[in-house]
């Protein structure tokens, strides 16, 4: 009883804010629906259109014009090796990120969060400045780089241009003002007792980062992995700028050839492609959901 | 005679060399010996990535290469490609389009539509609001093709364009194409928008989740109406996150172009869409009949270089000055 008495008096107005309060609730969730409806719009349209002969807006189509024409044709590309090729090469820039990025970022940013040297200051603005600088107008230098390691001796095939490797070493370098930002923010964060009682101890530097730093950094590694491999299944103009052609295309690559300028594009099975390709994508956006958040935050944070 | 290898001068400070003052440096030299080895490989990547592309670039803006004279010696012209392009015809436009891209696109979502989720989800249920932020993720986890293909599927012409089902009277009765046709830079905008909005909305919401809880309750007790909190309590507390999206993001829009490559491709027409990065792009990998001129687009792309060198060290002279001096200090043990 008393606790109704008192809550009014909570609200100066009474049940007029309370009634406010109500509508703008209201207001906020018909502005957030509304906001989110291209989204989902997309997406339901890359459903539909998967499984359906043509679409016509949202609604598919059968082939009298009226409402049907389910089908799965459209994913008869699964037995085309192109794709299974594409997919691979995806796969490979991908891992390749996540093992480049990963131990350059943990070596590096352990370097500037806890050594003293000559240079820090300069390469930690460095790395500072290239982070908030976007690297896609050194695109046109780069190619004329990648045609010079293509000219190396053995390697050259496997690291220039046109070969996946130079698109997995031009994407773990784009991503590394990044990686190095973010592991140093994680190795500032951590207490510096244990690390000084090893060097007191006599213990190398290396076995220093190896075996007391790096285990204690896991989680902050794992988000980077998580962020790096998904920038390298999605890459789409590295890839495209620095390949030509069918074998060493990925799959956003393999993807826009489907679209073609000059013959009819089969829409349906550009949408199932589109769909195949973000099965990944769509498992770490069920399991991961809270860490996706934050780590699309984190590049401004360091955290 | 050789010098002293680090070696040497390891070991002196190893067996504890005489005097104080050697054993620093001794140490100070292992010290930095060792922690360029830690950086070895990420210093290598950036070298050959970043610093080589970037005076690459400056030279080549300096000489004429096109596919024409490809394997010929560079050829040095001096400024003869900056005058070309200050007195090229689409000059105005393309400088137009871009202050017009980056600042509408800013103003309208990467600032203001971020700002307003963020206010928005943060005062519903937590974890309702914790949905809708996730849902606005969506955009950028897409891969830029199929995101892309989404986007030209809402705005193309009848009878397949959603937007122009479901509102057939809405836009003129032409039912055509909407991003290659009637509003193009409408769908520019809307694109790049639901991409960028979701960073600055993530950033806002961190922020506005660690205001102190009894600061709104004090003032909602107080009788203080929603637009008053928000005005007087709420920006004023994130005035930082604020100013460090809009440095970050004007760079960032400046910057990429991929977008709009593969929505538009700067048409319809003539440049209607193209901003100064994509046409940089362009002259260098996609100009006609097969054409690359190289330098022409290294011209246009380090002006804009520069530009992004000085807007990123402003930034980072505004954010992390003081995360930048701070010294580690396990090295005085």
């Amino acid at each position: 009883m008393t606790t109704t008495e008192i809550a009014p008096s909570l609200h100066p107005a009474g049940p007029l804010t309370e009634a406010r309060e109500k509508m703008g609730r209201r207001f906020a969730y018909g502005f957030l629906i509304l906001s989110i409806v291209p989204i989902l719009i997309g997406y339901a349209w890359l459903i539909i259109a998967t499984l359906s002969i043509r679409t016509e807006g949202l609604l598919p189509r059968n082939a009298e014009g009226g409402i049907g024409g389910f089908t799965l044709r459209n994913w008869d590309f699964i037995t085309d090796s192109a794709i299974w090729n594409a997919m691979l090469n995806s796969l490979l820039i991908a891992v390749a990120m996540v093992i480049g990025v990963g131990v350059a970022s943990t070596a590096g940013g352990y370097a500037l969060s806890r050594m003293k040297f000559a240079g820090r200051k300069g390469f930690l603005s460095m790395t500072l400045v290239l982070h908030a600088f976007k690297a896609e107008m050194l695109l046109i230098a780069i190619f004329f780089v990648l045609r010079w390691l293509g000219d190396i001796p053995l390697i050259g095939d496997y690291i220039g241009f046109n070969s996946v490797g130079g698109v997995a070493l031009v994407m773990i370098a784009l991503e590394l003002p990044l990686g190095i930002w973010l592991m140093k923010g994680f190795f500032d964060n951590l207490p510096w007792d244990m690390e000084r009682a090893a060097l007191i101890d006599g213990a190398s530097r290396f076995r220093v980062w190896w075996q007391i730093m790096l285990p204690q950094v896991r989680p902050g590694l794992a988000a980077l992995s998580l962020f790096t491999f998904i920038a390298g299944w999605n890459a789409y103009l590295v890839p495209f700028t620095f390949t030509v052609g069918t074998k060493v295309a990925n799959m956003p690559v393999f993807l826009s050839q489907l679209i073609s300028d000059t013959a009819p594009t089969n829409w349906n099975q550009v949408a199932a492609v589109g769909l195949f390709q973000m099965v990944p994508l769509i498992i770490f956006f069920i399991f991961t959901q809270e860490l996706l958040l934050n780590i699309y935050a984190g590049g401004s944070k360091g955290t | 005679m050789t010098q002293p290898s680090e070696k040497e001068a390891l070991a002196r400070a190893a067996v504890g060399a005489p005097g104080p003052q050697r054993r620093t440096l001794g140490r100070r030299v292992r010290s930095t010996v060792s922690a360029y080895g830690f950086l070895g490989p990420a210093m290598a990547l950036v070298f050959v990535f970043f610093i080589a592309p970037g005076i690459l670039l400056l030279i080549l803006s300096f000489t004429d290469l096109s596919s024409a004279n490809f394997n010929d010696p560079w050829n040095i012209i001096g400024f003869a490609n900056f005058e070309r392009l200050f007195t090229d015809p689409f000059f105005p436009k393309i400088l137009r389009n871009t202050v017009f891209y980056v600042f509408t696109t800013l103003i309208l979502f990467n600032l203001g539509l971020a700002l307003v989720l963020a206010l928005v989800t943060t005062s519903i249920p937590r974890r309702t609001g914790f949905f809708f932020r996730l849902v606005w993720l969506l955009p950028r986890l897409t891969p830029s093709v199929v995101y892309i293909l989404m986007w030209r599927r809402i705005g193309q012409a009848d009878p397949y364009g959603i937007y122009n089902q479901l509102f057939p009277e809405v836009l003129g009765a032409s039912g055509g194409n909407l991003f290659l046709g009637g509003s193009p830079w409408t769908f520019v905008i809307l694109t790049n928008g639901f991409i960028g909005a979701s960073f600055g909305m993530i950033i806002f919401t961190s922020a506005l989740e660690s205001i102190p809880k009894d600061l709104l309750t004090a003032a909602k007790v107080d009788g203080a109406s929603m637009w008053r909190i928000i005005r007087d309590i709420k920006l004023p507390l994130i005035k930082w996150p604020l100013l460090f999206i809009a440095t970050y993001q004007t760079l960032s829009l400046l910057t990429s172009f991929e977008y709009i490559l593969l929505l538009t491709d700067g048409g319809p027409g003539l440049f209607t869409t193209e901003v100064w990065a994509l046409t940089a792009y362009k002259r260098a990998f996609a100009s006609y009949a097969g054409n690359s001129q190289w330098a022409f687009g290294a011209t246009w792309a380090i002006v804009l270089v520069t530009v992004a060198l000085l807007l990123a060290a402003v930034y980072v002279k505004l954010f992390k000055f003081n995360e930048l001096i701070e010294e580690p200090r396990i090295e005085n043990l």
